[in-house]
């Protein structure tokens, strides 16, 4: 593990009027670590995530990338460090997939350029890395959700970056198409990738995320293990939701909502009564 | 096709209809002809009186060279201003003149009519206009905070709209009997009036920013997706976006000052070309100028030999592009989404 930390994001303050989206946001990430940035609809992640790709400039605070200030970095030398993988969308034109992962070496062009061979296989290279070479010359509109994420993480392959920024990256796929982008992001971070992505379902982050960060009204609420973090009383306060987080086994937790999982009888208490509790095999969550 | 036929072909296509387009008009000539004074004008020998090559010199090199030459600009730049316009706007159905630059130079050219008595006078207020009108949609869209896209396509509405009705304006102020008609003539468009002097003023800048957007195309596809994807894939995208306007203001003004309104080839063109090519920007942008510029030359020689009067090629390209363009549509929506 090295010391010093790859991200160090301090004190992280912005408003688009007069009221602050964020405030006083901070935290530091590892490299090679996986951070799931966890929060209701509109509580300031999609713009941490903008500021965090130097889209937008904060009001107050810095963010660093291997200790350089990121509003010191021009815009080509942050995408060389930073690929943003969006969230999922179709494209106006039926670009090849070839030509949108081609997009991810402008970070590397001079002013005026061509594609060159090296481009090409680098390009090549970062679809065969996803298995996905079949789909070189398809329309990138053709394809199916999942392959449409899977080529623009590709192209952030391809752009050379180490570190991939995720809006939401699963929304909108079906749940196949949701396991093997999961499944990619794996086995991207074991090569030493770094992966900081917003998402909507907290399971997600219990699966595959070392490391939850829960922002509630602009403000960090909670930044730790998922384990750790990821709690019915915590998914309470950031959802308002009651939930029951399971532990299946050792290593492995299940978010279930409190009524399916038999303990509907507390559902009007103020917090969720059960906490992470012993042990508990799939049919004792069936049985209640 | 294949990619590196592509363009070979297209240019041998040009040479072609430029050379197909020199034998007509009301004195047709024989291809051989045509071969025949290039070949005594460059080798200097031949084997035709001297008489003739003097005919063929003021028919050839004065009258429908020009003519050709600007035929190739024009339909170029309108062409090459559509394509950049639909990738940048991320709108397949948008054309050189949503910023307003053609409703603004029109407005120029009949201001310069009425109020101005040289022609060079009229095609400068011409340009002049046509970038005003340009720069009144790129400051409201500066004026507001928020989506640029949106704005400047606003902007752009707002622009035309207010420049339009500054065109009315003239109108009803000018001579019914001599302004008026000239006004609405130049405004359906013609090449009649092309002459070597604003060949070469309107060319050069225009050639030059025809070349600039094609080295500039390698940006286009990324733009196309969206502002934030451009933008974190490190490209400064204000920038790069206000100098693809500016090209393309420039040239689309100077198509007006050459000829007049000419309208429909800037959002045709690009559709046959992604059609023909598919919607890689790196190739769409210099294939749609070759394919604009034939275009261009075969509709203004329809407009000049159909009948025994010259039609406005305004009129020619939107009566040839519009049922063209119904026809092809659904094989044409292949190439955007």
């Amino acid at each position: 593990m090295e010391l010093k930390p790859l991200i160090q994001v301090e004190e992280i303050s912005f408003g688009y009027t007069e009221e602050n989206v964020l405030s006083d946001i901070s935290f530091t990430i590892k490299k090679g670590e996986i951070v799931t940035l966890l929060g209701p609809n509109g509580c300031g992640k999609s713009t941490l995530i903008k500021i965090m790709l130097g889209l937008l400039r904060p009001a107050g605070g810095d963010i660093f990338f291997n200790g350089k200030n990121i509003q010191q970095m021009s815009s080509k030398s942050l995408a060389r460090e930073v690929a943003y993988v969006p969230q999922l969308h179709k494209s106006s034109f039926p670009y090849t997939v070839r030509d949108v992962v081609l997009m991810g070496r402008i970070p590397h062009k001079a002013f005026f350029f061509q594609y060159s061979k090296a481009d090409m296989e680098i390009a090549a290279d970062a679809l065969g890395r996803l298995s996905i070479s079949h789909l070189a010359d398809r329309a990138y509109t053709e394809i199916s959700g999942g392959e449409r994420q899977l080529t623009l993480i590709a192209r952030a392959l391809a752009q050379g970056a180490k570190t991939f920024i995720m809006d939401e990256p699963a929304s909108g796929l079906d749940y196949g198409n949701q396991m093997r982008l999961l499944d990619q992001i794996i086995k991207l971070s074991r090569e030493g990738y770094t992966f900081i992505k917003s998402t909507h379902s907290p399971e997600h982050a219990l699966w595959i995320a070392d490391r939850a960060i829960m922002i509630k009204n602009g403000a960090l609420m909670a930044d730790g293990k998922c384990d750790e973090v990821i709690s019915s009383k915590n998914l309470f306060h950031l959802y308002n939701a009651r939930v029951n987080v399971l532990k299946l086994n050792r290593s492995l937790r299940v978010c279930v909502p409190q009524t399916i999982c038999g303990c509907t009888e507390f559902a009007h208490s103020p917090l969720p009564p059960c906490e992470l509790g012993e042990p508990i095999s799939c049919s004792a969550v069936r049985g209640g | 096709m294949k990619r590196n036929l592509l363009f070979p072909a297209l240019i041998f296509l040009l040479v072609l209809t430029v050379a197909f387009s020199m034998t007509l008009g009301r004195y047709p000539l024989a291809l051989s002809d045509i071969a025949g004074f290039f070949l005594f004008k460059i080798f200097g020998a031949g084997s035709m009186e001297f008489e003739r090559y003097n005919l063929l010199g003021s028919l050839l090199l004065d009258i429908r060279m020009p003519r050709i030459l600007a035929a190739i600009l024009i339909g170029a730049s309108l062409a090459v201003a559509g394509s950049a316009f639909q990738a940048m706007f991320v709108n397949p159905l948008v054309s050189p003149s949503l910023l307003g630059v053609l409703a603004g130079a029109s407005f120029g050219a009949a201001l310069g009519m009425v109020f101005f008595k040289s022609w060079v006078a009229v095609q400068v207020a011409t340009f002049l206009f046509g970038f005003l009108a340009v720069l009144v949609s790129v400051g409201i869209a500066r004026m507001h905070k928020g989506n640029t896209l949106l704005l400047l396509v606003l902007g752009g509405v707002i622009s035309s709209a207010l420049f339009t009705s500054l065109l009315s304006v003239i109108k009803y102020i000018a001579d019914p009997y001599n302004q008026l008609p000239a006004i609405t003539q130049w405004l359906m468009g013609g090449l009649s009036l092309v002459d070597g002097k604003i060949l070469l003023t309107a060319g050069i800048p225009q050639a030059a920013s025809i070349i600039l957007v094609c080295l500039f195309s390698g940006y286009l596809n990324a733009l196309s997706m969206g502002d934030e994807e451009a933008r974190a894939l490190g490209i400064s995208v204000e920038w790069i976006r206000m100098l693809l306007i500016f090209l393309a203001t420039l040239m689309s003004a100077l198509t007006v000052v050459l000829a007049g309104m000419i309208g429909w080839v800037g959002l045709i063109i690009p559709h046959i070309t992604r059609m023909l090519v598919g919607p890689n920007n790196k190739v769409v942008i210099p294939a749609s100028a070759l394919i604009g510029a034939i275009y261009l030359i075969v509709v203004d020689d329809v407009s000049r030999m159909l009948f025994n009067v010259e039609i406005p090629i305004g009129i020619t390209t939107s009566l040839i592009g519009i049922p063209f363009f119904a026809i092809i549509l659904r094989k044409a929506k292949k190439g955007w989404n």
